[in-house]
């Protein structure tokens, strides 16, 4: 039997990477799983696909997937700045990051905040496990208070809690989900992909190793118990049509920039997507409740990303030559005699 | 004044002295400086303005010296002849600069008791003038510099038609000030007709030949005019000074010249980043992804560069950052300079991490460097950096009109898809193919499928695969020290001049050339004449080694204190050269003076060696 093709005529194991080197079980894993599956549906060309990552377990997965694509492995918590560099040099590029929390969280903090300020085209995904999991098992800023070790520890400081963090910032795409929700991270995967600015991507991404026990916030069984997705996700691609046979009234149908489109449909209270204020109370009712909250938090269409307010061409930097760069030598001279 | 200065004071001295202006910063003295300086320079007299200015926006002392010569000398003057007291905080400190028989101009008001005797006094009352002639309250405080211009201009001779060429040159895109301040102008000259008959030699006279095809410019205008010509198209910076003005330059030529005028698209993107971490990350992620990309900053911010610089060496991306030096450690002295970032640049990042060194010594050079700094970047895939300093960059030079570009760009061994087909998939990103130890690269988005690959800053073999192996770590790394053997021979190469065949030889670089050549041309009027080595960039090239060895004593002249580049010099002579090689240092934050090369020179030469 031949294999199933997508769109751009690939199988899907041309989206798949190297071995993966993480343990057995492993959050990560799964969300590498799920990218290779976003991908391969949205038959994105590899060689447009700029996967862009820091330093951890998290940001090793760019090496498991889409194996032709260039990766950038950075150093730990600048991923943004690359990323902000890389898609300026060239606009055509898919801009996909993935990080760790503690690369986004701490170390990183800074430079993820002001690539949301900028609004740089890009996906960021954060495989958060509420730990380090390369230095083995220290607490990261997103675990949550009174969350305990594996050794015991109990965590005495409040969480940062990256999809606030973003909210805050006026990011135009957030939204959160779980490693083991392929259903609802795949279609947000796409949507991310889809969407023209900073798409901020937190999935909680459990540690098998260092943070899957009782007392953890992080753990497989807590996020199963305690997951509440605010709107079933599907994602509909611009190349296909839209065919709603839902009841009127149940479903939010939202259209991005490529003319793709994401459908919400609503599961509890209906939250809309384009209500900042809205999203920062779920995030927050979610909190004190003790849920995890997943789902599309926070989409604006309208913002510009940064390389088109920089009026940016879409031409590739990268690619112009002498001729559109240098001044003409008429232009030079007179230029110089200014000097005199 | 005492009779036996007024004897001294009967020869005339023409087109050679230094004045210093003294003044308050934040008061408008730039302008006025600078259109004495064009004023000058436009009667075809050699210039060589420093400025000397502090870590302030207002209030805090300043001064500019303007250094006028035949010879066309461009370092700093270690001997004031015409002082312009402007500043009653710094009066007294500033009366004891000048040389014996020198020119004192001062505003009236201060205190002139117990006052030095050996000088030629002018009084001005400056406040008064400004006070009962300029009438707008708001341009009096800025325009009261001005009068000082025209004080000096009747004092020294200095053309009218000079005076209104530099305050239309100055105002250029501001025409409405060109008037207000030429009446400024001559409130002063005005008052020095009226007022005084002229007791001291010094005299201006219009020279013909000497400043020919010459331009003023910055350090730092040169490097921006570099980068741009050298094709930049992703610059991201963090402000510093005295950095701060090759990026804001650049950013004001690239709106002139890279905005296509029918669609609005910019031909360039500037992100003023969040740090410097940010910005050397943002320009490596450019590089990488195949862009001329650049990072512009000082020494606070090379130390937060260090770990991205060592990202940038291993996995091979091509990046220019410069390093416009000033004082350290630490904050230091913001606004003043030195030559003691040229070792930590050299080895910026953890690890056996060795970087490409540009060492341009006159504005030219920080042009064609700055330009020719992408070309090696991308030939050998590698950071370079352009150190200049705050003497070079933020001063204004003469300089010979920059050189057009002859040659393209430069943008080294990238394999495109047409490649990769011919190559069949057969290649490896890290493969030293040709035996230079550059390997070939593909940029993200070539559409062929073997050309992605994983780029990181841990192990990785041949096809970037990441590994652990020690062998290949080893080879891998020898293969980065071959690849930088290759760019040595590549990179500018020292300036030698051996025409007098001395025994004693000078090495120097950057900024401090200006002192050696004229330290130079002074010792060979006293029967001393020096050889003179300029090295341009680092790793030192084998012409070091050579001149060392055909010189029984070298002077390695630098302006930091620990011997930055006298040490690495000792380091590649072989054993039986090492104690040839001997430093002058100076690291005061002025501008090196040809006799901080002369003095410690003829006094160590003095002593059988
Ligand atoms: C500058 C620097 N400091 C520290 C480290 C060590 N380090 C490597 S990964 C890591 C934490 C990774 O945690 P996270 O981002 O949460 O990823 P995870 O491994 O949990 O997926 C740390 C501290 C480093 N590589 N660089
Ligand atoms: S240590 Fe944790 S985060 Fe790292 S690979 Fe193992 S399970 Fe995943």
């Amino acid at each position: 039997m031949s294999a199933t093709l997508n769109r751009i005529g690939l199988p899907r194991d041309a989206y798949k990477g190297a071995a993966t080197t993480l343990c057995a079980g492993c959050g990560h894993n799964s969300i590498t799983n799920h990218l290779i599956k976003a991908l391969y549906e949205l038959g994105i060309e590899p060689h447009r696909l700029a996967k862009m990552s820091g330093i951890g377990c998290s940001s090793k997965t760019p090496a498991y997937f889409v194996e032709a694509a260039h990766g950038f492995n950075g150093v730990h918590g600048r991923m943004p700045a690359l990323t902000t560099g890389a898609q300026l040099a060239n606009r055509q590029l898919i801009m996909l990051g993935v990080s760790g929390d503690g690369d986004t969280a701490s170390i990183g903090l800074g430079q993820f905040m002001h690539m949301i300020r900028r609004n740089i085209d890009c996906t960021y995904i954060i495989e958060d496990n509420g730990t380090y999991g390369l230095t083995k098992g220290q607490f990261s800023a997103t675990a949550d208070l009174g969350s305990v070790q594996k050794k015991g520890a109990v965590n005495t400081f409040q969480p940062i809690d990256p999809c606030a963090v973003a909210l805050t910032l006026g990011c135009s795409f957030v939204a959160r989900s779980f490693s083991g929700d392929g259903k609802q991270v795949v279609p947000l995967i796409k949507a991310a992909i889809a969407h023209r600015g900073t798409a901020v991507l937190d999935i909680i991404s459990p540690c098998v190793t260092f943070n899957d026990h009782d007392g953890s916030t992080k753990s497989y069984s807590w996020v199963k118990d305690h997951e509440e997705s605010i709107a079933d996700v599907s994602f509909i691609p611009f190349y296909e049509e839209v065919h709603v046979d839902y009841e009127p009234g149940t479903i939010r149908d939202v259209e991005l920039h490529d003319g793709s489109h994401i459908l919400l449909k609503k599961l509890g209270e209906d939250h809309d997507p384009s209500d900042r204020r809205g999203a920062m109370h779920v995030l927050e009712e979610g909190r004190s409740a003790g849920h995890l909250v997943t789902g599309l938090l926070y989409l604006d269409t309208t913002m510009e990303d940064f390389a088109t307010t920089e009026h940016i061409p879409e031409r590739p930097l990268k690619d112009l030559g002498e001729d559109e760069l240098r001044l003409t030598p008429d232009q030079f001279a007179s230029f110089i005699s200014e000097f005199a | 004044m005492g009779e036996g200065i007024r004897d001294e004071l009967t020869e005339q001295i023409i087109n050679d002295l230094t004045i210093q202006a003294a003044t308050v910063n934040g008061s408008g003295s730039q302008t006025a400086n600078l259109v004495l300086t064009r004023a000058i320079f436009h009667m075809g007299i050699p210039v060589a303005p420093k400025n000397v200015f502090p870590s302030n926006i207002e209030g805090l002392p300043t001064w500019y010296q303007l250094r006028v010569t035949p010879e066309g000398h461009m370092a700093r003057s270690d001997k004031v002849d015409i002082l312009v007291a402007f500043n009653v905080a710094t009066w007294r400190e500033d009366l004891k600069t000048v040389r014996r028989g020198g020119v004192v101009i001062h505003e009236e008001a201060f205190s002139t008791a117990d006052v030095r005797s050996d000088v030629v006094y002018y009084p001005v009352p400056f406040a008064k003038l400004a006070k009962s002639k300029i009438q707008s309250d708001t341009l009096r405080k800025q325009l009261a510099n001005m009068i000082y211009v025209g004080v000096v201009g009747g004092l020294l001779g200095i053309p009218w038609e000079a005076l209104e060429h530099a305050v239309r040159r100055q105002f250029l895109s501001k025409p409405k000030a060109v008037q207000v301040n030429l009446d400024a102008i001559k409130i002063g000259l005005d008052h020095w007709q009226d007022n005084f008959s002229k007791q001291d030699p010094y005299r201006l006279e219009p020279m013909t030949g000497a400043v020919d095809g010459r331009v003023l410019v910055e350090g730092n205008q040169a490097a921006a005019i570099g980068a741009l010509m050298g094709g930049v198209t992703v610059v991201a910076w963090y402000p510093i000074t005295p950095s701060s003005s090759l990026c804001e330059n650049l950013i004001a030529y690239a709106d002139r010249f890279r905005i296509d005028p029918k669609t609005g698209e910019r031909r360039i993107s500037v992100v003023q980043a969040e740090d410097e971490l940010a910005a050397v990350g943002m320009a490596i992620g450019a590089g990488w992804a195949g862009a001329r990309a650049m990072t512009s900053t000082s020494g606070p911010g090379i130390s937060l560069m260090a770990e991205f610089a060592g990202l940038a060496y291993y996995a091979e991306v091509p990046v220019v950052i410069f390093d416009i030096q000033r004082i350290g450690p630490s904050t230091g002295l913001p606004t003043r300079t030195s030559q003691a970032d040229v070792g930590f640049a050299f080895t910026l990042s953890h690890g056996d991490t060795k970087h490409i060194v540009l060492l341009p010594g006159t504005v030219e050079e920080c042009y064609e460097f700055a330009r020719d700094a992408f070309d090696h970047a991308d030939r050998f895939q590698t950071p370079v950096f352009v150190l200049s300093d705050l003497d070079l960059g933020m001063n204004l030079w003469m300089t010979p009109e920059f050189k057009y570009p002859d040659k393209p760009f430069d943008r080294g061994k990238v394999l495109s898809k047409a490649d990769l087909e011919r190559l069949a998939g057969d290649w490896g990103r890290y493969r030293d193919v040709d035996g230079d130890g550059v390997p070939y690269r593909t940029l993200p988005g070539t559409d062929h499928p073997a050309a992605g690959y994983f780029t990181r800053g841990s192990g990785h073999d041949e096809f970037a695969r990441y590994t652990e192996s020690a062998e290949v770590y080893q080879q891998n790394m020898d293969r980065l020290a071959l690849k930088l053997e290759t760019a040595r021979a590549a990179l500018p190469s020292p300036v030698v001049d051996e025409t007098a065949r001395s025994a004693v030889g000078l090495i120097a670089f950057g900024s401090t050339h200006a002192a050696v050549v004229e330290a130079r041309e002074s010792l060979a009027a006293a029967n001393r004449p020096v050889d003179y080595l300029r090295l341009r960039a680092l790793p030192l090239a084998s012409e070091v080694v050579e001149f060392v060895s055909r010189h029984e004593r070298v002077y390695v002249v630098e302006q930091n204190r620990d011997g930055q580049v006298y040490d690495l010099v000792r380091l590649a002579v072989p054993a039986h050269l090492v104690d040839r090689v001997k430093s002058i240092r100076h690291y005061n934050g002025q501008p090196i003076p040809a006799a901080a090369i002369t003095q410690p020179l003829l006094e160590s030469e003095a002593v059988p060696a």
